[in-house]
């Protein structure tokens, strides 16, 4: 067990960030010819077992107490996996899942870590080149790690999504035989609470369209943003100033400080175009900015740019695509 | 109660980054810095703890760096931090070496509660608190947006996370790292300034803490990014409805 990928899922399929992940490790792994494994870590995952198995061999730990992925309890298990198999490179997708978890794995297991990777140059067998953004992707930084293990998350947005195995290819599953007592016990899991949408995730949709600090209301946020957005069948996004007049949820932030996405078609509403906002979503493959303002720098980001009131804008679109 | 607080010196963000042209760095000639706005706002919920505790408590900032991290030092004891402690090293470290160093502080000052920034805006890793906790075999919050001190002794965190906002308790000590809805970090006043410049800033060699730092994340070059686009100005709906169709196929 090589490369390991750490899985995010639902309890019924593998998230497609997870599939970008398996991506860059089965490029890895193929440097000493193996094929990376799957990690599954939850309650119930007989269903998820069956997707997982799809694209590889899958290691499971399935118990009540990893029904909630608290950090302490998952970081512990995946050093667990880590030293007793002899993992030399753990991938997993850049989420606020595993920015919780795997730094603590690395320290567990002193692994060196490279986080939110955007291409990854596996050519040669030891020595494989990493870049990040940093800076708010104002720079992007080519970086190497030493030693083993190693320990990698890579944006979603900058790999395809991994192929399932050929159906004739077999795949085998290993049930971790968790050691229940000596798993920490001083987090308690309260709730979790979350504004639930009809619209597709944020970080999966092909198109998002986004809302900055002209939307005064909930209200209006769905009916401007979530109006054209479900017109195109799209996620709805925000900048940082909606989310801290309180008009949006944070999940739904695109930015530095938020969720990285790179849809087909990214729409940004009366969004002036601050770095921070443009880390989240400059690798956008087409990028539509409706402003007021002709000199917003959202435009020189954009590839198509209409000045005008978004109020007047969003209801013509909406009705045009009605037709 | 004793609080600590690791604070990061960061290129400031009212200028652009440039990358200087050798690729070794950012160009920091005369350019501005400032204290790591989460690591800000962590400090401004120590102090809040701390003030509001019925038994008061100290809140203690750290900085690993060289003499020049004493500017973003002065600032934290000027917004009203007890005490500043410079680790001083001039080697550039990696996250993981980061944590290796404030662990060996933590030991040497015993806090209940580490407050740190979810994330520094320069490398934006935002390992280092969750590395931290994993040294010390602390519980940790990430991403926090509410902290409550309930009765039985425990800590309550609301966490944003990817799919919503997360409720947790925790014991002390732990670990708890802020996101930017946790507070709106005050402004130093004239007067603390001016009072600041006589609380002490203690400078600890980093060899003193036993700890040869060794960085295996290592950087190779940086590179500035280019994100300008041809933006085609459309006249009104149609015409952008109908390039996104033919042109940009996208709908
Ligand atoms: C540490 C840090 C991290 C941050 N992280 C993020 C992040 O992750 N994501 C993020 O988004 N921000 C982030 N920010 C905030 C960021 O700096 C900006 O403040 C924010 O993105 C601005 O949001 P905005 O574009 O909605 O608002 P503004 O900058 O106020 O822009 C509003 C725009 O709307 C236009 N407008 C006004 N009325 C109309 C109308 N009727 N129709 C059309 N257009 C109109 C205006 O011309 C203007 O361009 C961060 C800031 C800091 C300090």
């Amino acid at each position: 067990m090589e490369t390991l990928v750490l899985a995010e899922h639902d309890g019924k399929t593998l998230r497609r960030g997870t599939l970008c992940a398996l991506t860059v490790a089965r490029d890895l792994a193929s440097r000493s010819g193996s094929k990376p494994v799957i990690l599954l870590l939850g309650r119930e995952l007989a269903a998820v077992r069956d997707d997982a198995r799809r694209f590889g061999d899958v290691v499971v730990a399935d118990h009540s107490l990893l029904a909630r992925p608290t950090a302490e309890r998952y970081a512990a298990v995946i050093a667990d996996i880590i030293r007793a198999q002899g993992v030399r490179e753990l991938v997993a997708a850049a989420s606020t899942f595993s920015r919780d978890i795997l730094p603590r794995v690395a320290a567990v297991v002193d692994a060196a870590m490279g986080g939110d990777v955007t291409a990854c140059a596996a050519a040669e067998a030891e020595r494989v080149e990493l870049q990040r953004p940093i800076h708010a992707g104002a720079a992007m930084a080519s970086f190497v790690l030493h030693g083993t293990p190693q320990i990698i998350t890579v944006r979603a947005a900058a790999f395809p999504s991994a192929k399932p195995l050929p159906e004739s290819e077999a795949t085998c599953c290993l049930d971790w035989p968790l050691n229940a007592d000596a798993l920490p016990d001083r987090t308690e899991f309260v709730g979790l609470e979350s504004r639930s949408t009809n619209r597709p995730e944020l970080g999966e949709a092909r198109v998002v369209v986004s809302g900055g600090r002209p939307l005064r209301s909930s209200e209006e946020f769905q009916a401007f943003v979530g109006g054209l957005a479900d017109a195109l069948q799209g996620a709805a996004g925000c900048t940082r100033a909606l989310v801290d007049a309180g008009i949006a949820p944070n999940e739904w932030q695109v930015g530095q400080t938020g969720k990285v996405v790179s849809p087909e078609l990214y729409v940004a509403l009366g969004i002036s175009g601050s770095v921070q906002h443009l880390a989240g979503m400059k690798n956008s493959r087409v990028i539509v900015a409706v402003n007021t303002d002709p000199d917003a720098p959202i435009f020189s980001l954009a590839n198509y740019g209409l000045v005008g009131d978004l109020r007047e804008i969003v209801p013509q679109l909406v009705r045009a695509l009605a037709r | 109660m004793k609080l600590l607080v690791p604070i990061k010196r960061v290129p400031s963000a009212d200028e652009p980054v440039r990358v200087r042209p050798d690729g070794t760095g950012i160009e920091d000639d005369g350019r501005a810095f400032m204290i790591n706005p989460f690591d800000a706002i962590a400090l401004e919920e120590a102090l809040r703890i701390r003030d509001s505790h019925p038994d008061g408590g100290e809140v203690l900032a750290v900085c690993i760096g060289d003499s020049e991290v004493e500017a973003e030092l002065r600032t934290a004891l000027a917004m009203g931090a007890d005490r500043g402690l410079r680790v001083a090293c001039e080697a550039s470290l990696d996250s993981l070496s980061v944590a290796k160093i404030l662990a060996g502080v933590v030991r040497r000052e015993g806090p209940a509660m580490v407050l740190a920034g979810k994330q520094a805006v320069d490398s934006d890793a935002g390992q280092a608190g969750p590395m931290l906790a994993g040294l010390l075999d602390w519980p940790q919050a990430t991403f926090a947006s509410v902290i409550t001190f309930l009765e039985d002794g425990r800590v309550q965190v609301v966490r944003e996370t990817d799919h919503g906002l997360e409720t947790l308790r925790l014991c002390l000590p732990a670990v708890i790292t802020a996101d930017l809805r946790l507070n709106e970090p005050r402004y130093a006043s004239l007067p603390a300034i001016m009072r600041a410049r006589r609380k002490p800033i203690e400078t600890l060699p980093v060899a003193d803490l036993g700890i040869q730092p060794r960085s295996r994340v290592v950087q190779l070059r940086m590179e500035q990014s280019t994100m300008a686009r041809e933006c085609v100005r459309v006249a009104d709906t149609d015409e952008l409805l109908h390039r996104l169709r033919s042109e940009a196929k996208v709908i």
